[in-house]
């Protein structure tokens, strides 16, 4: 066995995690400002930190994942990182030169007390930030929250650094995404055009982490929320935040900063959830709703209805992050699925966790936060075993060792390819979705079954 | 030469500061001009500048990522906030094969204690002892390593304390801790040396749970990235070797334990484990040398050396058989491979001592080094050990905790008369000697410590190499400029590439890579001719 030591027994854990099901917020962060045009991301701390996140992003998106560090020496550890960041600042504008840095913290810089504000208004008024550029921060401390919450802290960040009101309405909404995949941010925008919605996305990294192969390397991909775009948003009409752990915090800066008023939908994973953010998007913006996504809902639930009988039932265990989960969970449930266990490392609410087990219904185990980690579900799995697990690439020692049909969600996919090009949002990913869990339910009885059983027409 | 490497050295240096060239223009050194000629100074092992993007990684990724975490049975617990242990679990590639299905085996697992900003303010002493107790309770290990992470130096908790009360509780454990902050040092370099003090300390010569053999030997710094170890371990047991303990690829405690029981060390990554090789010869007396098993001939030469220092000719005659076996394969795979790569150049920039070993490899290839680096490596690793004495200790160093071991009374015996060693040494071992990478490049080839991406843009722009190697986050920045990229960390997900069949392998991946069709097709029939010349069929409907 793989996980060879995991008793079937579960033992109640206070202090100690294992295998988690979460990882740190300054990769969020990174993964954010990647989101942004002309955007360096810029982590203020030891090397390592930089490494690790660059390293595991492209491992992900195996595309390049641009990033600097203040590569701290224990001597500013002691005496702070003020001029380390300094000096990045001045290098970073002369061999690079992006719009703008971003940084965030680590929780080195953190625990010594760096004010990066401090440290930044300087910069800005000792004339280190040459003009016309942009130098912010977010604090994304690594003892707080998870990789979800550094990323809705950058896009926070984002918004309150550079974001304005002239005043003037720019026709525009504002779309806030929790950390997902490019491929489902290009396919929430395409939504929103097919709808004829004009909209600012923020951060947006399709065309950033999942470039093309052209022959060159680009610093700077072509895409990514402009500079201009984002000072815009204090103008736009309605801000809707797509997640509701990783999407809430900027929506709500820019209704209490700017009178923006919000929104905060679920990811539309699914049919339902997607019906609901196009509803809104009907009900908000007074569109009618084309024809060509009724089409794309119709052939969806057409699928849906024609292969009930294989998925009704299936039990499902799910591992991630809380947007996806429960965006994850409402698809099995809408599809007669039966979720058993769903678990997440990113620390929740008690109301968030209360819809989730609503949704879900009483059968379902749900935890998130400290200690609710793939070895917790681990042992769930062994009390009581699911026909399909949902989760990262971590989760497939327990697929191996339990033998459980994997389907990869969330991050980090370090072991497959596709995430970064093929949506699950939207009735498109909702279809690409349904297919994936259907074939693989699907080639599990076409394996397991006896030989008289063999179906050729299913 | 396709053009005066000083041309590149000029250009890369123009774009900086003259800070930042001060300091780049001894890092960036052109080798030798005559073959019988000293190799240049190169500076290394120092500070990077901040904002430059660059390839290292920190003091703690050397100590648990590189040193401790290959091995399977000491439970390794990272204490700090979640990601430092998330981004170290199952990313190096270190296979371990645990003898038997009751075998204990950690590496599956990550162990962190999460901490939250109550510890950091309050103190995480409590949940770390908490955290290993857990540990202990569900997995029964026999020894627990504790790693701290950036906070846990600032907040002042002891973690070594908590080791001993760890011990005190439960009689038998061996319980120790390693002081690994990211922020020590300048690069992981600087947690090798924190691993192999506490390696000497705690748990090497503390049994004498010695394997059976004649021919008994240690592989230090050979971590099992994509098997490595198995095939040295394949090919000791064809010749009749006994390797007592690899540090650390495919190890176990009870193996390290008793590491001080073999009569040689032979090390392969001299950066991350020479400290180790050092103190066990003032220790116990046990000689090293220097081996690369990267590489056919050199895997040849290494076991031949070791044969020579056993001095038993029935030993070398196996060792003699089993070189002229594997070497059909080798030589048939290699002849189809070199029409294939012959002429070729490549770029090697990693880790600390990679950067020279796969030389071998490519120069068995008939490729040409044009440009090498290494990441964390230091001057000796460059130049050779000769000038060791002759390195500043600056303060990033002098924070290095460096410990004085001396002859052990029970254990230390010398494995040869000084006559022995003598005679051996006159017949070609250098023991105690690393004779660095530059000393086995041709001049006019590039060295460049501490590779940064401006760097790299620049040589691939000046040189336009067939092939460069280097780590995950240079990878694609190459491979979008159509120029193939092997990973030589983690070996881009394959291996092995050691000894004779991973030579094989080698040789294939390198042919794959040269003539890999998706990089022919980077350009789209109407982008190779964008001229519009064709007859409005479209627009006039096709009539």
């Amino acid at each position: 066995m793989y996980l060879r030591h995991t008793p079937e027994k579960i033992i109640e854990r206070h202090a100690l995690t294992i295998n988690a099901a979460k990882t740190c917020q300054p990769i969020g962060a990174m993964y954010a400002a990647l989101g942004v045009h002309n955007c360096l991301p810029h982590s203020h701390g030891s090397q390592g930190c930089c490494a690790y996140h660059r390293s595991s992003l492209t491992r992900h998106y195996n595309d390049p994942i641009m990033a600097t560090t203040s590569s701290f020496s224990e001597g500013s550890s002691v005496f702070g990182g003020m001029s380390n960041l300094n000096e990045a600042i001045k290098n970073i504008f002369t061999l690079y030169n992006p719009d703008i840095i971003a940084v965030h913290t680590t929780c080195l810089s953190e625990v010594i007390g760096d004010d990066l504000g401090q440290i930044i208004k300087n910069a800005y008024q000792e004339g280190r930030v040459p003009p016309g550029k942009v130098v912010m921060h977010t604090n994304t401390p690594s003892f707080k929250g998870s990789h979800i919450t550094g990323f809705s802290n950058m896009v926070t960040s984002f918004v309150s650094y550079m974001t304005k009101k002239s005043g003037k309405p720019n026709g525009c909404i504002n779309i806030i995404p929790s950390f997902i995949e490019p491929s489902d941010m290009t396919e929430i925008k395409r939504l929103l055009t097919e709808m004829g919605i004009k909209f600012i996305m923020l951060p947006d990294t399709s065309d950033v982490v999942n470039g093309p192969m052209d022959g060159k390397f680009h610093m700077f991909p072509k895409g990514g929320t402009t500079k201009e775009q984002i000072i815009s948003m204090g103008d736009s009409s309605l801000t809707i935040g797509l997640g509701q752990i990783g999407a809430e915090a900027a929506p709500k800066l820019l209704n209490s900063k700017f009178k923006v008023p919000m929104e905060l939908s679920d990811l539309p994973i699914g049919l339902k959830a997607t019906d609901e953010f196009v509803n809104l998007l009907h009900e908000k913006c007074g569109i009618a709703v084309p024809e060509t996504l009724e089409l794309e809902r119709g052939q969806l639930l057409d699928a849906m209805i024609d292969k009930n009988q294989y998925v009704s039932g299936r039990k499902v265990s799910i591992v991630g992050d809380p947007d996806i989960v429960l965006g994850m969970c409402q698809f099995c449930v809408e599809n007669d699925m039966k979720v058993i266990h769903a678990v997440s490392g990113t620390p929740t609410s008690e109301a968030w966790e209360a819809r989730l087990r609503e949704i879900c219904g009483p059968q379902a185990v749900v935890k998130t936060g400290e200690r609710a980690d793939m070895f917790y579900l681990h042992q769930l799995i062994k009390n009581e075993r699911p026909d399909l697990l949902m989760g990262n690439t971590y989760a497939k020692g327990i697929a191996r060792d339990e033998d459980i049909p994997l389907i990869r969600i969330g991050y980090p996919i370090y072991d497959r390819m596709g995430q970064q090009y093929m949506p699950v949002t939207g009735y498109r990913g909702g279809m690409r979705l349904f297919c994936k869990v259907l074939e693989t339910l699907m080639d599990r009885q076409d394996r397991d079954c006896r030989e008289e059983d063999l179906e050729f027409i299913m | 030469m396709p053009f005066d490497p000083n041309e590149f050295k000029e250009e890369a240096l123009e774009a900086y500061t003259s800070k930042i060239t001060k300091k780049r223009s001894r890092q960036i050194v052109v080798n030798k001009r005559e073959p019988d000629e000293v190799v240049p100074e190169i500076l290394a092992n120092s500070r990077t500048i901040p904002g430059i993007l660059t390839m290292r990684g920190c003091c703690y990724a050397g100590c648990k990522g590189v040193v401790l975490g290959p091995t399977r049975d000491i439970l390794q617990i990272v204490h700090g906030a979640i990601g430092c242990s998330f981004y170290a679990w199952n990313t190096r590639r270190n296979k371990t094969r645990p003898t038997s299905p009751e075998d204990q085996n950690f590496m599956p697992y990550m162990f962190s204690t999460d901490l939250q900003e109550d510890e950091i303010v309050f103190g995480g002493e409590k949940k770390l002892l908490a955290a290993a107790e857990e540990a202990y309770s569900i997995f029964h290990p026999r020894a627990i390593a504790l790693f701290s992470t950036c906070p846990v130096g600032l907040i002042g908790d002891d973690v070594h304390k908590v080791a001993r009360e760890l011990e005190e509780a439960h009689p038998g454990l061996n319980a120790f801790a390693f002081s690994c902050e990211g922020y020590k040092g300048v690069s992981q370099s600087a947690g090798h040396h924190i691993a192999n003090n506490k390696l000497m300390m705690k748990v090497i010569g503390i049994s004498e749970k010695a394997k059976p053999g004649k021919f008994r030997f240690n592989i230090l710094g050979e971590y099992n990235i994509g098997g490595d170890a198995f095939e040295m371990e394949r090919l000791a047991d064809k010749m009749g070797l006994t390797i007592q303990c690899t540090l650390s690829g495919n190890s176990c405690y009870d193996e390290m334990t008793a590491a001080q029981t073999a009569d040689l060390n032979v090390v392969m990554c001299h950066r991350s484990i020479n400290y180790v090789a050092e103190m066990m010869e003032t220790k116990f007396g046990i000689p090293w040398f220097k081996v690369e098993f990267i590489g056919a001939d050199a895997t040849s030469m290494a076991f031949r050396k070791i044969a020579e220092y056993f001095e038993d000719e029935e030993l070398k005659a196996r060792v003699e058989k089993v070189i002229a076996e594997e070497m059909v394969e080798v030589e048939k795979a290699r002849a189809e491979a070199y029409e294939i790569c012959k002429g070729k150049t490549v770029a090697l920039f990693v880790g600390g001592s990679r950067a020279h070993h796969y030389q071998n490899l490519f120069k068995e290839l008939g490729m040409n080094v044009v440009a090498a680096g290494y990441e964390f490596a230091h001057r000796d690793d460059y130049e050779g050990r000769k000038v060791i004495p002759s390195i500043l200790v600056d303060a990033d160093s002098r924070n290095i905790e460096q410990i004085a071991v001396h002859p052990d009374e029970a254990q230390f015996h010398p494995r040869k008369t000084p006559e022995e060693m003598e005679k051996l040494r006159k017949e070609g071992i250098s023991f105690d000697d690393y004779k660095g990478m530059m000393n086995d490049m041709p001049a006019n080839t590039l060295i460049i410590d501490d590779l940064n991406h401006h760097e790299l843009e620049k040589l691939i722009e000046k040189y336009h190499p067939d092939i460069i190697a280097a780590g995950i986050k240079e990878k694609y920045v190459v491979q979008k400029q159509g120029i193939p990229m092997k990973q030589l960390h983690s070996y881009d997900y394959s291996g092995p590439y050691a000894g004779y069949k991973g030579a094989v392998n080698f040789y294939k991946e390198i042919s794959r890579l040269l003539t890999q069709t998706p990089f022919k097709l980077a350009k789209a029939p109407w982008q190779e001719h964008p001229e519009l010349t064709g007859s409005f069929v479209y627009n006039d409907g096709g009539r």
